[in-house]
């Protein structure tokens, strides 16, 4: 009898071990390395609500990725190199299967783990920023730059002033004030628009801005003297509402400054007030909450009092609206992973690596996702890491942004041609040889 | 020339935000002797909770968020809210240090600036907010005009309500008796409790004029750049012209405030472009290293002289 109790006693407690190792390997952990306190923290706060809402709405709506639920941990890294680093190490066992994905959404802290991730065999995925060079899939097999890169912007930014100017011949002549943030970041301009430039005959007048960008007349004055006809604004964080004051000072015509995708969000207009009306910016997801992907989100997550936002108006904002398309992209990866390696299956970091790298959000994917028009067909490949390399130009109407383009070119051939230089550059300096892609299914 | 003077007199104004902050540190330094670290912090606090409770009064009384009256209450519970962090630091963190080395102090304010950002973020949120003084930030027509020169209506304003701060505080030192206690505070602890000055009311007293200079420099340099967690960096524009003016004189704050901003704007349009520009952030400092070989208590410091 007594054996009988223990044999019935360890069947039951196998059988409850082997269902939670079983729903554990339900779940896929994906660890968020967010800023939600510090100088960036209006940004993060949008951008990390809109992502882990997507991820919440795949998990109520449709029950998880084929079935296997989605599970997240954020780590707080203050925008901060060495606390990005910590996180990376802190979250990469973590899960059943370990990290499935690292996106630091930081330049910084992604070269501080450029070549860990390769070691661990985790995925990363730097949306709008990071290394341009490392869309070269080739030399850089585990790291994805996707949508767009610096490069691409600013190509195509140079190509919507060319619109406006009636065609690209009409620039020659012209000259396009670069006001940048004076740092690795900002300086990431520099080579692109010094071709660009050669390539379509206009001058290219750089001023720099010290870090963080609250003080900015003097560089305004010089503006107002050199009078160009156009003035990219490659700012972060408070240079951003500051440089749109001081061109109202100034007397700028905002309609003539274009923004990059990280100096045409809410948290820099709306601290502009008034001066802001008529500023134009990149971006390569949009504003607004008329999508039926948000809409979603509204019915399935805020509906069941589980959304991540605290102040729900921000819903539908330029960082919100980017946190969604890295939790699409994410999420649409891991699917497209598990195609190959098995569907309802929790997947090792190595295994979303090729669904990242397969890839392919088109209209009609994208149109299933309710997400048209809020961000660009996508389609990645062994070589390629980028994808369509084009941004929509929106211009702040006093209230909201309002999208004025369509989706815009880069000059693929020319951007490309500097990527493959890079990167080349970089394989023969760290010894790596190239992958060849044909050889990769 | 002309674009001289334009630069000139922007560098001017500029130098009088500066020195907005720089008077925060000027007071805790003249009644204890300490740097405090935590001064950009308590003008990000100061400045969230401004436009913190013009929303909530907005938002839970109905009432209109650009009101007078809406300002004026959330200005009174702003500066409410100052004096009790003054009295909660005093009690907190100041109180037990009393008599302890001055970089013990020191440390201590670098402590309190982490508590106070986090505290300000945890009670208003993190967003990014707007604030409208209701003044334009737009150059003075006629000066436009006549002579080609854009003076912003917003510097002139800020430069008055600066002029307007130093002189009361100037005349708060000099020629009141807090003025007074606050001075032999300043000069030792133990010596002006022993003749019956009560520290820590002095303290407490000078930790909420402190937050009030905190409160007014945060409206202007929020309503300037908006209301965020960059309002802490205020404080490296500040040091500078502490450097230059002296760290325990009022009126060095706006000297050295106009000297600072005069010469880096100066700096970078006519040095900047041989150097690769950007030069506005560290040149301050240079210039302001430069002067410390020369005259290591500021321009109107107070020379220390040590018996030995």
């Amino acid at each position: 009898m007594k054996l009988k109790t223990t044999v019935l006693l360890g069947a039951a407690l196998a059988g409850l071990l082997g269902t939670s190792l079983a729903s554990a390997a339900e779940e896929q952990f994906i660890g968020l390395p967010s800023y939600r306190v510090g100088p960036y923290a209006a940004g993060g706060s949008g951008l990390f609500g809109g992502w882990i809402d997507y991820m919440t709405l795949i998990n109520e709506r449709d029950g998880g990725i084929n079935g296997v639920k989605l599970t997240w941990e954020e780590c707080e890294t203050e925008y901060n190199n060495a606390r990005g680093v910590e996180c990376y190490e802190r979250m990469k066992k973590k899960g059943a299967t370990g990290n499935t994905v690292f996106q630091p959404v930081s330049t910084g802290i992604t070269y501080s783990v450029l070549e860990k991730v390769a070691q661990d065999k985790i995925p990363m995925v730097t949306i709008g920023y990071g290394r341009t060079d490392a869309a070269d899939g080739r030399v850089f097999p585990w790291v994805f730059p996707m949508i767009t890169t610096y490069w691409s912007q600013a190509s195509a930014i140079v190509n919507y002033m060319g619109q406006k100017e009636g065609g690209m011949d009409k620039l020659k002549g012209k000259k396009i004030g670069l006001l940048y943030h004076d740092s690795a970041y900002g300086k990431e301009s520099h080579a692109i628009m010094d071709k660009l430039a050669a390539k379509h005959g206009f001058e290219v007048m750089k001023i720099a801005v010290a870090h963080p960008g609250n003080e900015q007349q003097s560089q305004w004055l010089q503006i107002r003297q050199a009078k160009p006809d156009y003035v990219v604004l490659w700012g972060w964080g408070v240079m951003n509402p500051t440089a749109i004051k001081a061109a109202a000072k100034t007397g700028y015509p905002r309609e003539k400054m274009v923004g990059v995708w990280w100096s045409g969000a809410e948290e820099d207009t709306i601290p502009a007030g008034t001066a802001a009306k008529g500023f134009v910016a990149a971006g390569f997801n949009v504003a607004g909450a008329n999508y039926p992907v948000i809409a979603d989100v509204k019915k399935f997550v805020y509906g069941k009092d589980k959304g991540n936002m605290e102040d729900k108006t921000r819903v539908g904002s330029v960082y919100y609206n980017r946190g969604v398309v890295h939790g699409i992209i994410t999420v649409e990866a891991i699917r497209k992973a598990q195609e190959k390696y098995g569907k309802g299956k929790a997947l090792t970091g190595e295994q979303v690596r090729w669904g990242f790298e397969n890839l392919n959000l088109d209209d009609a994917r994208l149109k299933a996702l309710g997400a048209t028009g809020f961000l660009p067909p996508l389609k990645i490949t062994c070589a390629d890491h980028e994808g369509p390399g084009k941004v929509k130009f929106q211009q702040w109407d006093g209230n909201q942004w309002k999208v004025i383009t369509d989706w815009v070119d880069s000059d693929r051939p020319l951007v490309r041609g500097m990527i493959e230089e890079s990167a080349a550059a970089y394989a023969k300096e760290k010894g790596i040889k190239p992958r060849d892609c044909s050889k990769e299914s | 020339m002309q674009f001289f003077i334009e630069v000139l007199i922007g560098g001017l104004l500029s130098g009088v935000m500066y020195a907005l902050v720089a008077l925060g540190f000027v007071l805790i330094y003249k009644a204890s002797g300490v740097f405090n670290f935590a001064q950009g912090a308590m003008v990000f606090f100061a400045a969230l909770t401004f436009v913190g409770f013009k929303e909530m009064l907005a938002k839970h009384l109905g009432m209109d968020a650009d009101s007078s009256m809406v300002f004026w209450l959330s200005f009174l519970l702003a500066f409410i809210s100052m004096i009790v962090l003054g009295i909660a630091t005093e009690r907190i963190v100041l109180r037990p240090l009393v008599n302890q080395p001055h970089i013990t102090l020191f440390m201590a304010t670098i402590g309190l600036t982490y508590v106070i950002e986090g505290l300000a973020q945890m009670a208003w949120g993190a967003n990014v907010r707007g604030l409208d003084l209701g003044i334009v930030d737009e150059p003075i027509a006629w000066l436009m005009d006549n002579y080609e020169i854009g003076v912003s209506k917003f510097d002139l304003f800020a430069a008055g309500v600066a002029a307007s701060l130093v002189g009361l505080l100037a005349l708060l030192f000099q020629y009141t008796k807090v003025g007074r206690a606050l001075r032999a505070v300043a000069d030792d602890h133990q010596a002006a409790l022993s003749i019956g000055i009560p520290l820590q009311t002095i303290w407490r007293v000078v930790w909420a004029v402190a937050g009030f200079v905190a409160l007014v420099a945060g409206m202007i340099w929020g309503a300037r750049n908006g209301v965020q967690f960059a309002l802490t960096f205020t404080a490296l524009k500040a040091l500078p012209v502490l450097i230059l003016g002296g760290f325990t004189s009022v009126p060095g704050a706006i000297v050295g405030g106009l000297i600072i901003g005069a010469s880096e704007k100066l700096a970078e349009v006519y040095v900047g472009p041989f150097v690769g520009g950007g030069i506005e952030g560290w040149f301050p400092y240079m210039l302001a290293l430069a002067f410390l070989l020369v005259r290591p208590e500021g321009l109107f410091g107070e020379k220390h002289i040590d018996r030995v």
